[in-house]
């Protein structure tokens, strides 16, 4: 078979052919790999180009360490994806030692499930001869803490969730700039009048489906879900997961709710993956949002050094705690995650990659993080610094929340867990699925994931 | 032996890893969450059949399969072809530069471009608003057919390709003599060129077919197989369960069935090509 037609443009063909071939070439080669004066640092870098927050401060952590230990090098990793594929190419990265890196940010829902698969190593050694260890509160030390009751991450902050809103829309739609709802009943309602009084704002976003990965299981569902009664995903008693309960239903119902009456986004727009990013560098900035219920890091792309510095977000942004289902004690939800440093088990320069984590966790660095960062601090001796205090205005709204905090299982089978909730809420906001359905589905993926380790609630 | 080296390298590089993927679709093999994988046998096989998603992606790929490659590309590619073996050679090699360029582009890129063709606020609802028509939101209401659509306008140049080169082969002589016997146009296709490019055909639909079933990028970027599962074709549906799922044994799997899949089409092309006429 001859595939060689009209002679003018095969030229054209070849070289192009040859360019994109030499692309990929010169794009192979390089690296560090086994250099006992380097180390490599992964972390995820935002998928929005002008949010350079972590990059900077990464950057500057490994600059000033190379000046401080003569001869060595820091390799810095920027994996930039949505936050699933980051999570994959990190493990693929974390499962041969020709790829591992000696440092890498872990999400905390990952860690158990990364420790059960030995990617990572316990510190307890390190820990132990390391003074500030005992200045960071109880729960974070447990953040990532393994079933094994050793230690494989190092927390360097943590988060709250609440709902952001907009006090000038709330203005024109005659709504309290005060606001604070006491049932989900209360921010619908608050929503629908947005949609009447101010049609061409968004009136309310609630992260959802497979696009924005954890975001929709977090920030999303389990605010709602655990709203709705003690222990909602998992049952500690009886060390199983829950199924067929009324409050998944509930949440569920919600989400279709906020979609169905296009209280919400577009629905394309709410799958997209990068709703995270679009929802607090363009949606709230530039005032098309009304509600979100979102995360308390979100000032830090509203700072100078944010990705969309917004000096009057202040006076225009009020904070109100999310409410419980029927208004049940203690009346609102919040739920709390975080990020660690942790070595990979194959790792070649562990203790370097220790010193360099004792590094950004010196006290001074550590504050320096958290303003930087917008983070809830995990330390005692960060949580007093008047630099902390004063990094954003929010910042007492969001520390408060801890009181009434909830942590996710974070179990191995978390993550699986997490993506069959991401896909029931799929199903619900794009109306393939009925309320019903969607929690069979459900119901049936966690049976399998969790080999049959369920309580009906 | 000159072959030797030929033969290790196949050896290692190919069947190497082909039979590495086929042990790891009997185990239950997981990226994270799991200290060893253990020997499963037929369980991940027997699971897909009782998947509905994994039905529901058979479903897809077969609507994508036949839309995009067989009666899209293959039969663009065919008129385009016997259209520029008509006409001028100005317009001969411009035609063949556009089409050629879509080809030559790669998979990431053409869907990316075709992302912002088909989006709610891109190329085509501006053209329709344009002309005043309703305008659709392509990538939500019908991904699919936006993708079958994609993957035409990135997959016609090869058919193309294959075309001129089998009609330039067929004899002046043969198509004057039946023009003087008085057979119309439709005669000569039905009769003459037809029978004469029929080896062409099948070698075309078969390398379109394969090509096609295991498209990703273009769908990855166009809509990552949503929303819902509306566009969730078996490549996209094997790198889900691999990968975002973490199950890579059941997603390997999925992967060794996609290839029977594409086995089947190939035995029938096969079989059509040899059957003389």
């Amino acid at each position: 078979m001859s595939v060689m037609p009209a002679r003018s443009t095969s030229p054209l063909v070849l070289s192009i052919a040859a360019v994109l071939a030499a692309g990929t070439l010169t794009a192979c080669g390089g690296g560090a790999a086994g250099d006992p004066d380097t180390i490599k640092i992964a972390f995820p870098k935002d998928t929005d180009n002008k949010v350079t927050v972590r990059d900077n401060y990464v950057k500057d952590m490994a600059e000033e360490f190379e000046k401080k230990n003569k001869g060595k090098k820091v390799k810095i990793i920027p994996i930039q994806a949505s936050a699933q594929d980051y999570v994959t190419k990190l493990q693929q990265m974390m499962r041969s030692p020709k790829t591992a890196p000696d440092l890498v940010y872990e999400d905390t829902f990952l860690i158990n499930s990364d420790i059960k698969s030995g990617y990572l190593r316990p510190l307890d050694d390190y820990v132990g001869k390391w003074d500030d260890w005992k200045k960071f509160d109880s729960t974070a030390k447990t953040a990532a803490k393994a079933q094994d009751g050793k230690i494989y991450g190092i927390p360097d902050g943590t988060d709250t969730r609440a709902l952001w809103f907009n006090k000038k829309i709330f203005k024109k739609a005659g709504l309290p700039e005060d606001w604070q709802p006491k049932t989900w009943d209360d921010v619908l309602e608050a929503a629908r009048t947005v949609k009447k009084k101010a049609p061409d704002k968004i009136p309310l976003n609630v992260f959802t489906g497979k696009g924005v990965g954890e975001a929709a299981a977090m920030q999303g569902f389990e605010m709602l879900l655990y709203g709705t009664g003690q222990d909602p995903l998992y049952d500690k008693k009886s060390k199983k997961w829950v199924k067929g309960s009324k409050g998944f239903k509930d949440s569920l119902d919600f989400v279709k709710t906020v979609y169905g009456e296009k209280l919400g986004p577009e629905v394309d727009q709410a799958l997209s993956p990068t709703m995270q990013t679009k929802v607090v560098t363009d949606l709230l900035p530039k005032e098309k949002l009304a509600i979100a219920l979102d995360g308390s890091w979100l000032g830090q792309q509203w700072l100078k050094t944010g990705g969309s510095p917004w000096p009057e977000w202040d006076e225009t942004m009020g904070m109100a705690p999310m409410p419980t289902q029927n208004g049940e004690a203690p009346g609102e939800v919040s739920m709390s995650g975080g990020w660690t440093w942790s070595i990979p088990q194959k790792s070649k320069n562990p203790d370097l990659a220790w010193k360099m984590i004792q590094h950004m966790q010196s006290q001074k660095n550590a504050v320096e993080w958290c303003v930087r960062g917008a983070q809830i601090a995990v330390r005692e001796d960060v949580a007093a610094d008047p630099k902390y205090l004063k990094s954003m205005p929010g910042i007492k709204f969001f520390t408060k929340r801890v009181d009434n905090t909830e942590y996710r299982p974070t179990l191995p089978v978390y993550p699986q867990v997490s993506t069959a909730i991401q896909e029931a809420m799929e199903g619900v906001t794009t109306g393939d699925s009925s309320v019903e359905e969607a929690a069979k589905s459900y119901d049936e993926q966690l049976e399998s994931i969790t080999d049959g380790a369920v309580v009906e609630k | 032996m000159p072959i030797t080296p030929a033969t290790v390298l196949l050896l290692l590089f190919l069947a190497g890893p082909i039979a590495y993927c086929a042990y790891i679709a009997f185990t239950d093999m997981q990226l994270t969450g799991q200290a060893s994988a253990s020997f499963v046998g037929f369980d991940n096989f027997k699971k897909a059949f009782g998947d509905a998603n994994f039905r529901n992606s058979v479903v897809l790929t077969l609507i994508f399969t036949l839309v995009s490659s067989i009666l899209g590309q293959n039969t663009l590619g065919l008129t385009l072809a016997s259209l520029m073996a008509r006409s001028t050679k100005f317009v001969r090699s411009v035609t063949g530069a556009v089409v050629i360029c879509a080809w030559v582009l790669p998979e990431i890129v053409a869907g990316f471009l075709l992302y912002t063709f088909f989006s709610k606020e891109g190329t085509l609802n501006e053209i329709l608003a344009f002309l005043h028509l309703p305008s659709q939101n392509w990538l939500f209401t019908l991904p699919i057919m936006a993708v079958s659509f994609a993957n035409v306008w990135r997959g016609t140049a090869f058919s193309m390709l294959v075309y001129s080169a089998a009609l330039s082969e067929i004899p002046k002589e043969v198509t004057e003599s039946a023009e003087v016997d008085g057979a119309g146009s439709w005669q000569r296709l039905w009769h003459i060129t037809l029978p004469m490019i029929r080896r062409s055909i099948g070698t075309n639909l078969m390398l379109n077919t394969l090509q096609t079933l295991s498209v990703f990028g273009l769908i990855w970027a166009m809509t990552r197989g949503g929303p819902g599962n509306r566009s969730q074709t078996l490549p996209i549906f094997m790198y889900d369960q691999a990968f975002n799922k973490s199950l890579i044994g059941y997603g390997t799997a999925v992967a060794l069935l996609l290839l029977v899949v594409g086995a089947l089409f190939s035995v029938v092309y096969l079989r059509l090509m040899r059957e003389e006429v």
